[in-house]
């Protein structure tokens, strides 16, 4: 077994301070913005496995919906039908469930590449949905679940504590937590022998298969991994927006899961975080200016993929390069 | 028995509508090679534009001469068509498959918008043109005439298709290009030209199923994005790329669902998206595909 790959000194130098000044956001600014941020966050655990599949192993999944639907929906089914209140247990039957899923859709879909893959990935993202939609009795139907505030590690919210405090405060740290844990957890797989080998697929199917990586295995696993991590978002989401309805597991919503991650840009590690909380505070900006705000995303896309298709990570990689490259 | 008939029909009414979508989905693909996420709106254009024009003139002209609007919604999306696919989606034929789902997708968003903004958030409804063609009995169930009409339109598309496809020089031209761009380049066509025009007729196509439907069920906003997914279904049971499938699988996907809704409304969209799954693991060209 190799030694873990751990970050390079250069790596650590920006990710430490960051940290520090998000841990110190709730105290910063008004509590409405830390819960603004939290949903980014949220959606930047799910981009983060999203990317796996499209960014490492060449994949484009258009349900991934499907993950995040299930792991939200499994934390509102265990709080309706098993009375649950632990945070942690929910955050693990959403993880459970959702895994159980991507396992079974990816035993499917791996079988397939380019756009079968991607319409394989939608079909079955939308059997979910209508299911959703229909079993008005337990799933609510478009009315959607109701789930109320969960306990974090055993501990209630205060009897008077207004619930956005609580959210800005514990509930944001909670979120980050698992956000910091997830990032480690990605970049360990992706520089792990196993990610090169998710890579080696991306390139070249068929050299990788040649020099002994099991193709549609690996493709399999990172399928599995990357739902999962979807799932967890989708249960993280859950407490946050109080509510889950169908429309998290129609396809368009798979539609804005790979909007972030192109935005981000899909070829860099950091990309697909950037993304999602840029494309949080974007939606965010243009659903409360204009009710256009589709048009005004559908154009930011259009213009993206036609003139910036690297995304903003890979322009600023860009930048910062070309910065580099005089002085040296 | 008479039930047995107006199910049949209620079949064969949903689909030749989604023929119209899927047909018009299947050839861009086949020919293009792109899938147009963005297709199901051109369908919901069709349908405004018709619901607008028969609203519009509605006070002034009879209104059996109303009916002449109704293809001016196939012609509107047509005129669309022709404008996006050289503006927007040509720059993306030499880029990966992704890059195309994407600008697609974007344009999805943009179009549904721009409806939004021409003709409000409420529905629009050409429902005179529905009910001035009273209804028939079939022994105790009362039956639109006008459905038969939409029927009857899809079975006309459906074998002008053919015959266009396989009986003219254009069809030719169209069906080389769809084998081997390259090869049909390099015998003198304009691929550039043909592109256009493949993608003008499946945006007719698809705005014709608009313009038809209108009269029974009304403009929603939402129909283009219901609408692509079961064009999906279709044509991917049928095969991407392929007319005789989208036939097939609208035919097929008409009865299914009307099974589904008599007898396990639950389950009969979500039969019908597995339908897909199951299709494309065994196999993955469709029914009617190229392997």
């Amino acid at each position: 077994m190799s030694a873990l790959p751990l970050p390079p000194f250069r790596v650590l130098r920006w990710v430490i301070p960051l940290f520090v000044a998000l841990a110190c956001l709730p105290w910063l600014v008004e509590p409405y913005q830390t819960t603004l941020f939290s949903y980014g966050l949220v959606m930047a655990i799910a981009a983060l496995g999203f990317n796996l599949l499209l960014g490492y192993t060449g994949l484009l999944s258009f349900g991934h919906s499907a993950y995040f639907g299930v792991g939200a929906y499994a934390v509102a089914l265990l709080v309706k039908y098993l009375k649950v209140t632990s945070l942690e247990v929910l955050v693990v039957g959403g993880i459970i469930a959702s895994a159980l899923v991507s396992a079974l859709f990816g035993f499917v879909c791996v079988r397939y590449t380019k756009i079968f893959f991607s319409i394989l990935t939608m079909a079955l993202s939308q059997v979910l949905w209508s299911l959703a939609f229909k079993f008005y009795h337990v799933t609510g139907g478009s009315d959607g679940l109701r789930v109320p505030t969960p306990t974090l590690l055993g501990t209630h919210i205060a009897p008077g504590e207004d619930k956005m405090t609580y959210l800005a405060h514990r509930y944001y740290y909670y979120v980050l937590a698992i956000f910091a844990v997830c990032t480690a957890l990605m970049w360990v797989i992706v520089h792990s022998p196993f990610g090169k080998a998710l890579q080696a697929i991306r390139d070249n199917e068929t050299r990788a298969e040649f020099v002994g990586v099991q193709v549609r295995h690996y493709r399999w696993v990172a399928f599995v991994v990357s739902g999962t991590y979807t799932g967890l978002a989708g249960a993280l989401w859950v407490p946050l927006n109080g509510l889950t309805t169908p429309d998290i597991l129609h396809w368009t919503f798979s539609g804005e899961i790979v909007f972030f991650t192109v935005l981000g840009g899909f070829g860099t590690f950091t990309g697909p975080i950037v993304g999602a909380i840029v494309f949080n505070y974007l939606k965010t900006f243009a659903v409360g200016y204009t009710v256009y705000w589709q048009m005004f995303l559908g154009v930011v896309l259009v213009t993206l993929v036609l003139a910036l298709p690297t995304g903003i990570m890979g322009m600023v990689g860009r930048l910062l390069q070309g910065r580099k490259a005089p002085a040296s | 028995m008479d039930n047995l008939i107006v199910h049949v029909l209620t079949a064969l009414l949903y689909a030749s509508v989604l023929f119209l979508i899927a047909g018009g989905l299947s050839l861009i693909y086949g020919v293009m090679r792109i899938v147009n996420l963005a297709h199901g709106m051109l369908y919901a254009f069709g349908a405004y534009v018709s619901a607008w024009a028969v609203g519009a003139l509605a006070v002034r002209w009879p209104t059996a001469a109303l009916y002449a609007l109704l293809p001016l919604g196939a012609l509107a999306a047509a005129g669309l068509g022709a404008i996006l696919e050289p503006t927007l989606l040509r720059p993306f034929y030499r880029r990966a498959e992704e890059y195309q789902l994407l600008v697609t997708f974007g344009l999805l968003l943009i179009l549904g918008d721009l409806m939004r903004f021409l003709w409000g958030p409420y529905p629009l409804s050409a429902s005179q043109l529905y009910e001035a063609m009273g209804s028939l009995t079939i022994g105790e169930t009362i039956y639109p005439t006008y459905n038969l009409v939409v029927i009857a339109v899809g079975l006309l598309a459906a074998v002008g298709m053919w015959a266009f496809v396989y009986k003219t020089q254009f069809g030719v031209v169209l069906r080389a290009t769809s084998q081997n761009m390259r090869m049909a380049q390099a015998l003198g066509i304009n691929v550039n030209r043909v592109y256009v025009q493949a993608f003008t007729l499946g945006c007719f196509m698809a705005g014709l199923g608009g313009a038809i439907i209108v009269p029974s069920q009304g403009a929603v906003l939402d129909m283009g994005v219901d609408a692509l997914i079961m064009a999906f279904v279709v044509v991917v049971i049928g095969g991407l790329g392929s007319l005789e499938g989208a036939l097939v699988g609208a035919l097929l996907v008409g009865v299914v669902r009307e099974v589904g809704i008599t007898f396990f409304p639950e389950v009969e969209l979500a039969v019908l998206y597995l339908m897909a799954a199951v299709v494309l693991l065994i196999r993955p060209a469709g029914v009617f595909g190229r392997p």
